[in-house]
């Protein structure tokens, strides 16, 4: 037998091999995102924008102090929930991108529930609107992973067919039978009322939604690395046909795996209608679900991860108010600076094992 | 038949017109497609090459006063864009799905960015060519007035099924796409080859975008595209790879597209939105109905990781 290079007895070697490779996941990831901040800085150079001005903005708008670290926090509630939507699929191997379908769809199914309970305690409500979100979520992104199951559609195409369609569907019941007759300019379903909001964290003006977040990440965490469940879906990730081979439940797999990102994903959708707007309309489509993909990516699928990943896109997302008052800078800003990320994440795959201070010696 | 109202026959009739319309950018953008996938690499980055199409079209135009040279732009902006995607793509371990979303992100944010200052003012139009002179009926006449785009698209379809059957060029492509093995033996560029195939299928991405902008609606605006780009990538599938085909299916899907207004013009108004979502419903069913999980879809490109 050949000697593998990890030997498992030279527990000095070992160790030296996880560090290692904690810091390259750490450290590949930070590379990506300061290239992407470079070119950035160039980007609004050329449009006529001192750079520095904007970066220190941007820490100001995002971390600059305790209200603006507040907006950020409460922005990157949904980006965890959104990336968990992304994250858990790519467990199986299967990139769905669908988590903003499942997110409208989810706040759409809590405000129904809402309509329909008028009169419980706010607590039933809550819980009421959160499971209701949740299903709707689950059944829309296990929709998509059940087609890639039975029928060989391709996960990625079909999961954002459903975001147009989750749309519609929204579009159709907003204006029509759950709107809000006083709603004049923009559609609305009636608000859920007051005493029925998601409350605030004791101290601060960040709802609950974040905790909702965090404690979805680690049962994500646990499900994944801690379970057999998870151990059966890393395996099918690495190779469909060794699952099958071994009897592993491939589908179940699959579709376990797509609802509860099809969850999160909802959930979503009932704290940003439970905690932010009180009513589902229109500013609930406001691209969570696709921010979320990036999180999930710069994470790289680890939901431990996803929760400091989000606060950093949160916090790009909260200065983006500031970028447009003071520097004149469109809103669209926070968009190319967000595809300028994600571009460069992508492109850093290449330096795993190729960053010289941290490849391994050969021995 | 004389007078303006054709009652219900209004609808087959903005049906079709609808279909002629509103197909355009799925010719373009599916024919693309078509281009980058024979050559094994899909590019779900159209969605963003759509929008940035349509916007730089829609500025040149202005900018310029001549609509052809915003034609022009919008296909120079994707096919930039097909050769980022190509580039980053040839880079190992990279997986060409996932910088396609990257690429529909950020070709949708550095287009509003920049596409901003043209929302307000109005830039000269691709002209129309009025096939229904023979009719006194004014939406006769109207839904009869074709785009000079369409009609490129509709010539482009089968010299593009030529190209790919009958010449040298064809023959490459489609080697590189079956087999990356096969092609390198025969000692072609693998990663030239799919540069090329990845940037002429942003071109034709981006002069399917243009049409948005130049033609129909007709204007610059945020919410100009909405998942055309995605559904046209999705048609090509259902299109077996095949231009024609592709030429059949966009005018479906546009059929479908333009269901909603047509009803809303006879005064059914009732499930608009859902009539909106027509075509990404068919597409959905249509991909349920030919996709299969046992065996691989007949005319697919054995290197295209999508159908795998």
């Amino acid at each position: 037998m050949e000697a593998s290079p990890v030997r498992i007895d030279d527990s000095a070697a070992h160790w030296q091999d996880i560090l290692r490779g904690a810091t390259e996941a750490v450290a590949v990831p930070v590379l990506a995102v300061l290239a992407a901040l470079v070119l950035f800085g160039l980007f609004v150079t050329i449009a006529g924008v001192d750079p520095f001005d904007t970066y220190s903005l941007m820490y100001a708008g995002a971390f600059g102090s305790w209200f603006s670290w507040q907006n950020t926090l409460t922005r990157a509630a949904p980006l965890i929930l959104t990336a968990l939507c992304c994250a858990l699929p790519a467990q199986l191997g299967m990139v769905v991108i669908g988590g903003e379908g499942a997110l409208v769809i989810g706040g759409l199914a809590a405000a129904a529930i809402a309509m329909a309970l008028p009169d419980s305690a706010p607590l039933v409500l809550q819980i009421a609107m959160a499971i209701a979100a949740m299903a709707a979520g689950a059944a829309w992104v296990a929709l998509a992973g059940g087609l890639r199951h039975w029928r060989g559609v391709n996960e990625t195409i079909a999961s954002l067919l459903l975001v147009y369609i989750a749309v519609a569907v929204f579009n159709q019941l907003v204006e029509g039978v759950l709107r809000d007759p006083a709603s004049l300019n923009k559609p609305s379903t009636p608000h859920i009322g007051d005493a029925n909001m998601l409350t605030t964290i004791p101290g601060t003006d960040i709802h609950w939604g974040l905790a909702y977040g965090v404690i979805a990440c680690l049962l994500a965490y646990i499900l994944i690395y801690r379970t057999t469940f998870g151990f059966g879906m890393r395996v099918a990730g690495g190779n469909v046909k060794a699952a099958r081979m071994v009897g592993l439940p491939v589908g179940r797999l699959v579709l376990v795996a797509c609802g509860l990102a099809g969850a999160a994903a909802g959930l979503a959708g009932m704290v940003e209608v439970a905690a932010v707007h009180g009513k589902a309309n229109a500013s609930l489509i406001v691209g969570y679900g696709y921010t979320g993909i990036l999180v999930a990516f710069l994470a790289r699928h680890n939901p431990l991860a996803i929760v400091p990943v989000a606060i950093l896109l949160g916090g790009i997302g909260a200065s983006g108010g500031l970028l447009q008052r003071r520097l004149g800078l469109p809103d669209a800003t926070v968009l190319v600076l967000q595809g300028l990320i994600f571009i460069a994440i992508l492109t850093s795959e290449v330096l795993y094992g190729r960053l010289p201070w941290l490849k391994r010696k050969p021995s | 038949m004389s007078g303006d109202l054709l009652g219900w026959w209004g609808v087959p009739l903005a049906v079709l017109a609808g279909a002629i319309r509103v197909s355009t950018p799925f010719l373009f953008v599916s024919l693309g497609e078509c281009i980058t996938e024979k050559s094994g690499r899909i590019n779900l980055g159209l969605e963003g090459t759509l929008v940035m199409g349509a916007m730089s079209g829609y500025a040149v135009s202005y900018l310029s006063g001549s609509p052809w040279l915003g034609v022009l732009a919008a296909g120079g902006a994707g096919a930039l864009f097909g050769i980022l995607h190509a580039l980053i793509c040839s880079l190992p371990r990279v997986n060409d799905i996932a910088v396609g979303i990257a690429l529909m992100l950020f070709g949708i944010g550095l287009a509003f960015f920049l596409g901003k200052p043209f929302i307000q003012p109005q830039a000269p139009n691709l002209p129309s060519i009025p096939f229904g002179w023979w009719s006194d009926n004014a939406q006769v006449r109207d839904a009869l007035r074709v785009n000079a785009l369409f009609i490129i698209g509709v010539i482009l379809a089968p010299v593009l099924l030529w190209c790919f059957r009958n010449t040298r060029w064809g023959l490459i492509l489609r080697t590189v796409g079956d087999s990356a093995d096969a092609a390198r033996a025969l000692g072609y560029a693998i990663g030239r080859v799919r540069l090329i195939a990845t940037a002429c299928g942003g071109f034709l991405a981006g002069v399917g975008g243009s049409f948005l902008s130049l033609s129909y609606p007709g204007s610059w605006s945020e919410g100009l595209s909405s998942g055309q780009g995605i559904t046209a990538v999705a048609l090509v599938i259902f299109a077996r790879w095949n231009p024609m085909l592709c030429f059949w299916a966009s005018l479906l899907f546009g059929g479908a597209a333009a269901l909603g207004p047509a009803l809303q013009s006879v005064g059914i108004t009732q499930g608009y939105y859902l009539f909106n979502a027509a075509p990404y419903v068919l597409t959905l069913l249509i991909m349920i109905l030919t996709c299969s999980r046992d065996r691989t879809l007949a005319g697919a490109p054995g290197e295209l990781g999508v159908t795998r």
